[in-house]
């Protein structure tokens, strides 16, 4: 790992029209599905500001949960306190009903991937980045797995391709495809197609949804794009100044929107 | 004692303060030049001229009463220099809890391990004469190898907080994240050193050398002792500054494995506490 990478602006992705069907989604029923991510008055404040106040939520097993509002509203500090990458300073979160604290860090953040806004790639090859997170754990990908990977997120034969020659499309796919070989239980999506190009986000959006479906994923993505949270989300939570105001199906909200 | 010290300021004291007015007549000819192009820095020049000369003349004067006295107290006085260094290098690690201790424990340890090295092998005397000089010149290294560590350390962290944290997103440890920042920031504190270990003799000849040939030692043995100088200053930098720069590195994160130096996060005590059962 070194210095950061710089990542293109004007990335090139073609996708088919995506358009999910109803069939395509899953039952509305959350409340009778296992509890995957449950947050319990969770909270955090800075110096001088609260940053999330007081959350209880639930997210079921395979549910996509996203979590709109507007700018500042504090959604992205929402989804960082769900991996610990930030400290709660107030309530806690339990993966599975386990207290997250008696999970060690490194082992919560394995099981609690994390895709951000920007892909934040290391200096290298595309196959060295995908290989990072097991190699954290001494465990050495196989080339097929890392082949496998690309093929899933549309980049065949970039095994050896050095990230700094990647659009930002490409570069997001690679950040998908790094947080999956650590075959995560959860997924956390922080606007991972606001800093793409129209038709780069559509595909990065059909092939996030399309893993969570067939892997059957639980995942919690943060959105201010109301159409997007319609499009991906089972339903959506609304936060206005670290508050949740409104947990709703996701029509609903595509409704208000 | 008293005696030795009246000695002391003899003629040769007032000849040196006669050069010493020389030199500042011309600094103050080049702040004059210098408010002319519209730089001020008359102010400036003049404290720090006043200020230099009273310390050196303090340390001449301490070092006059100091001279015969035992070697116990020479390192006692290079241990308050230590400190001293701590204080000036941990200015640039503001917000960063116990600086202070961490800078000081860098310093002292790599000017520490230097000068006891140079002791036992006989490169240095245990003479507070030769002890304090020398010994300040491998302590004033250390501390800028310590304070140029810091510095870029602390810059190349805020800078890659995104990928820092990815790394930490994907369940690495806290030192794999930040291992390219702890290597340059070493690597930038030796630079000095290392430039000045490669143009000795070339560019300039210290003033160790220079002394030495003054009070008729060889000229090829004052090279080589001003060498085996320079390169316990370079031995010393890179003790001190690999040392603070590990000791940040730790601070750098919470027990959580989250990093807490991040822009406008550094003071933030509940952050640095966490919520940790």
């Amino acid at each position: 790992m070194s210095h950061s990478t710089p990542i293109k602006s004007a990335p090139v992705i073609e996708c088919a029209e995506y358009a999910p069907e109803e069939a395509d989604r899953r039952p509305t029923d959350w409340a009778a599905q296992a509890i995957a991510v449950e947050t319990k008055n969770l909270s955090r404040a800075v110096v001088d500001k609260i940053l999330v106040r007081d959350i209880s939520v639930q997210v079921q097993k395979g549910e996509v949960l996203a979590v709109a509002g507007p700018s500042g509203a504090g959604k992205s500090s929402f989804l960082r306190l769900l991996n610990r990458l930030d400290e709660a300073t107030g309530g806690t979160v339990l993966l599975n009903g386990e207290d997250y604290r008696a999970i060690a860090p490194r082992e919560l953040r394995r099981r609690v991937g994390m895709v951000m806004q920007m892909a934040y790639l290391f200096p290298g090859t595309v196959a060295a980045n995908i290989a990072f997170g097991p190699l954290q754990r001494h465990e050495t990908m196989s080339q097929q797995a890392i082949e496998a990977l690309l093929d899933r997120v549309a980049l065949p034969g970039y095994h050896d391709r050095d990230v700094s020659t990647l659009s930002g499309g490409e570069a997001q796919r690679v950040s998908l495809a790094r947080t999956l070989a650590n075959s995560p239980e959860v997924l956390l999506l922080d606007e991972p197609t606001s800093a793409l190009d129209e038709a780069s986000a559509r595909g990065i959006e059909e092939l996030v949804l399309g893993i969570i479906r067939e892997r059957q994923m639980t995942c919690v993505i943060v959105t201010h794009n109301m159409q997007q949270a319609a499009r991906i989300a089972d339903r959506t939570m609304y936060l206005e100044a670290g508050k949740l105001v409104a947990i709703v199906p996701t029509n609903g909200v595509s409704h208000a929107a | 004692m008293l005696p030795n010290l009246m000695q002391s300021l003899s003629s040769d004291v007032s000849m040196g303060m006669a050069q010493a007015a020389g030199a500042v007549i011309l600094c103050l000819a080049v702040v004059l030049i210098c408010r002319w192009f519209a730089v001020h820095v008359e102010r400036e020049t003049a404290l720090s001229l006043l200020r230099g000369l009273v310390q050196m003349v303090f340390v001449g004067i301490v070092l006059a009463l100091l001279l015969h006295r035992n070697a116990l107290v020479g390192m006692l006085i290079l241990l308050a220099m230590s400190f001293a260094a701590a204080v000036t290098a941990s200015r640039r690690a503001q917000g960063l809890k116990d600086a202070l201790l961490l800078c000081f424990y860098a310093i002292a340890a790599g000017a520490g391990v230097v000068i006891a090295g140079m002791l036992a092998t006989g490169a240095l005397k245990p003479d507070i004469a030769i002890l304090v000089p020398v010994g300040s010149m491998i302590i004033a290294n250390a501390m800028n190898a310590c304070a140029q560590s810091i510095e870029r350390f602390n810059a190349d962290v805020t800078a890659h907080v995104g990928q820092i944290e990815a790394g930490l997103a994907l369940g690495a440890e806290p030192a794999v994240t930040v291992a390219p920042y702890v290597q340059s920031a070493v690597y930038a504190s030796l630079l000095p050193r290392l430039d000045m270990l490669k143009s000795l003799g070339l560019v300039w000849i210290p003033g160790v050398m220079a002394g030495m040939m003054v009070s008729g030692a060889s000229p090829i043995y004052a090279g080589i002792y001003q060498f085996i100088l320079v390169a316990m200053i370079l031995a010393a930098s890179g003790i001190a500054g690999l040392l603070v720069t590990v000791f940040i590195r730790k601070r750098a994160f919470s027990p959580a494995a989250q990093l807490t130096l991040r822009p406008g996060e550094r003071h933030n005590p509940m952050v640095a506490s966490g919520n940790t059962q």
